[in-house]
């Protein structure tokens, strides 16, 4: 499972200033810790970054990707934004992660970039109308916008279909919805659509203490379906993902099967 | 219509181990299953090392005694007269220090491997007894002596791993371990002995060999577990080379021994080679890439076996 870590958000208060101020030191050691941790690739989520988001995603990327040698998921809601960060990002280490379009028509310029700079993009499953209630109707989002990609030319493989989690605390029915919706995604294409989620929007709102036990458990589940990427803390999942993996018989066990 | 092969895709690859000082030899380095030569690279045939004893064998059956008794007081001369046999490879075996035969001390070996080192220059196993204790205090003395020489030494088990690992690792050599026909604990003791820092692309993986009609299953199939985890699943600790150490076990069979005239078996002669032969290749198709056999003969089967197979490369 592609592991992306999710720490250098704006959301955190050190990021965002160290995103202000442009100071370097705090993000290559947060994206070095993720790497270590096991990432595959690292999120960079600059938030809507109206002003000079191109700026900010510039130096976000050049900046991780200095401190480590792995692609970059570059999230924003900002399409000049999102163009910076494709042009200066280094393909060597991988191919970046567009985050993300939807089925919302402002959103299908990121289709266009994908397109444009051959990068995977992931497609959340909401319209323009609010959430979606249930799996089904995820599913039915999932297949329009499939429809969209490929009027793009975007190859199926390149999407990543994303459910979006909900918060537990205010949406707790919506949870299996979610895993039912990753099933059912992957049932669409064979070989099967890739699935993605971004795990810890599950326990927003939760205790902190609460937060990485729903979260890892959470990912049990998606696992148990097939999920193929989640924007996740890689410490805090690691030992959850290499146990899943033995459990189905992806790796095979060993006494130290969680030192490696 | 056109007809196309369906191809496996492959996430691991095996290591490749090169071995030897001034003559060296390489095994290992395939990208796809055995012998599926369509679907990856394979730069190296199987090896097959003969095997030498370090002091007259005291269980060699009459067929393995027609051909090396003139020869086996002499380790050196016995390597010689493998080596005008064809070998690629010598695996001196040190049965003088099992603590059930002759109980030799490290030093006396060790002098030992020295005269052998000087006059065979064939790329050398050096193999222990396979006495856990008596192993782990003779092999780092004898990787130490070896120092340079680039060989082989085995085998490291789960119960002396640490000296003898630490010791093949300082000597510069490559590392035979043994686990007991068992896919998962072969995993575990890899990663025991490269958590150590020893490399993980000089290991080689012996999972315990067995003969034809004594246990041959269990090691065919722990085997290919072991070569589909490292090469389809792509674990790194089980893509090492394997190893299969096939005249120790076939020879102590009764069907390489037994001389009733009248039963229906046949000749022994022919029936001793063909056991080893048979089981040999069976293991090559199962992943081993080095081989351990005694007799020349069989070896020749071997040989031509491999041949066989290859040439379907170019069809």
């Amino acid at each position: 499972m592609l592991i992306i870590g999710e720490r250098l958000s704006v959301i955190s208060k050190v990021v965002r200033e160290a995103m202000e101020k442009r100071d370097a030191e705090p993000i290559k050691r947060i994206a070095i810790e993720q790497w270590k941790a096991g990432a595959h690739m690292i999120e960079a989520n600059i938030g809507p970054a109206e002003d000079i988001g191109d700026e900010i995603m510039e130096w976000m990327v050049r900046t991780i990707q200095e401190a480590v040698p792995l692609p970059v998921s570059l999230d924003t809601t900002n399409p000049l934004a999102m163009e910076a960060g494709l042009k200066v990002h280094n393909n060597e280490f991988g191919k970046p992660l567009i985050n993300s379009t939807s089925f919302d028509p402002e959103r299908f310029i990121f289709l266009e970039l994908a397109a444009k700079y051959n990068a995977p993009v992931i497609a959340l499953t909401v319209g323009k109308g609010g959430l979606p209630r249930d799996a089904e109707e995820r599913v039915e989002i999932a297949l329009k916008l499939l429809e969209k990609a490929q009027e793009y030319g975007i190859s199926l493989e390149d999407i990543y279909l994303d459910p979006l989690v909900l918060q537990i605390a205010t949406s707790q029915s919506q949870a299996m919805e979610v895993v039912k919706a990753v099933r059912l995604f992957r049932e669409l294409n064979d070989p099967p659509m890739k699935t993605i989620v971004g795990l810890s929007n599950l326990s927003n709102g939760c205790p902190k203490h609460l937060r990485p036990i729903l979260n890892k458990h959470f990912l049990t589940l998606l696992m148990y379906e097939g999920l193929s990427a989640a924007i996740v803390n890689p410490e805090e999942v690691r030992e959850t993902i290499k146990t899943v993996n033995v459990l189905t018989g992806k790796t095979l066990y060993a006494h130290s099967y969680l030192e490696i | 219509m056109k007809f196309s092969i369906i191809k496996e895709s492959y996430t691991g690859s095996v290591p490749e181990i090169t071995f030897g000082k001034n003559r060296k030899v390489s095994f290992g380095g395939e990208k796809s299953l055995p012998f599926l030569f369509f679907e990856g690279e394979h730069p190296h045939k199987p090896l097959i090392s003969f095997e030498v004893q370090d002091s007259p064998p005291q269980d060699y059956p009459k067929e393995l005694a027609k051909v090396y008794s003139s020869v086996w007081d002499d380790p050196v001369r016995w390597a010689k007269l493998c080596e005008s046999f064809g070998a690629e490879a010598i695996a001196l075996r040190l049965m003088s220090i099992h603590p059930d035969t002759t109980d030799a001390k490290a030093e006396d070996v060790a002098d030992k491997l020295k005269k052998f080192l000087n006059e065979i220059d064939l790329p050398l196993i050096i193999l222990g007894c396979n006495h856990t204790e008596k192993d782990a205090e003779v092999l780092p003395i004898v990787s130490d002596v070896a120092r340079g020489f680039n060989c082989i030494i085995g085998k490291a088990q789960e119960g002396n791993y640490k000296t003898i690992a630490a010791s093949a690792m300082a000597g510069g050599h490559s590392l035979i371990a043994m686990s007991e026909l068992d896919v998962n604990l072969a995993k575990q003791l890899n990663i025991l002995i490269t958590q150590m820092g020893f490399p993980a692309n000089k290991l080689i993986i012996d999972p315990m060999c067995s003969a034809l009609g004594y246990g041959f299953e269990y090691t065919y199939s722990v085997m290919e577990r072991i070569r589909i985890a490292g090469l389809i699943q792509g674990d790194p600790m089980l893509s090492s080379p394997m190893v299969a150490d096939v005249g120790f076990y076939v020879w102590k069979t009764k069907e390489t021994q037994a001389e009733d005239e009248n039963s229906q078996w046949g000749s022994l002669h022919e029936r001793g080679i063909i056991w080893e032969a048979v089981t040999a290749c069976s293991f090559l198709l199962s992943g081993a890439e080095l081989l351990i056999m005694r007799h020349p003969e069989a070896v020749n089967l071997v040989k031509y076996f491999i041949e066989d197979l290859i040439s379907t490369k170019e069809k």
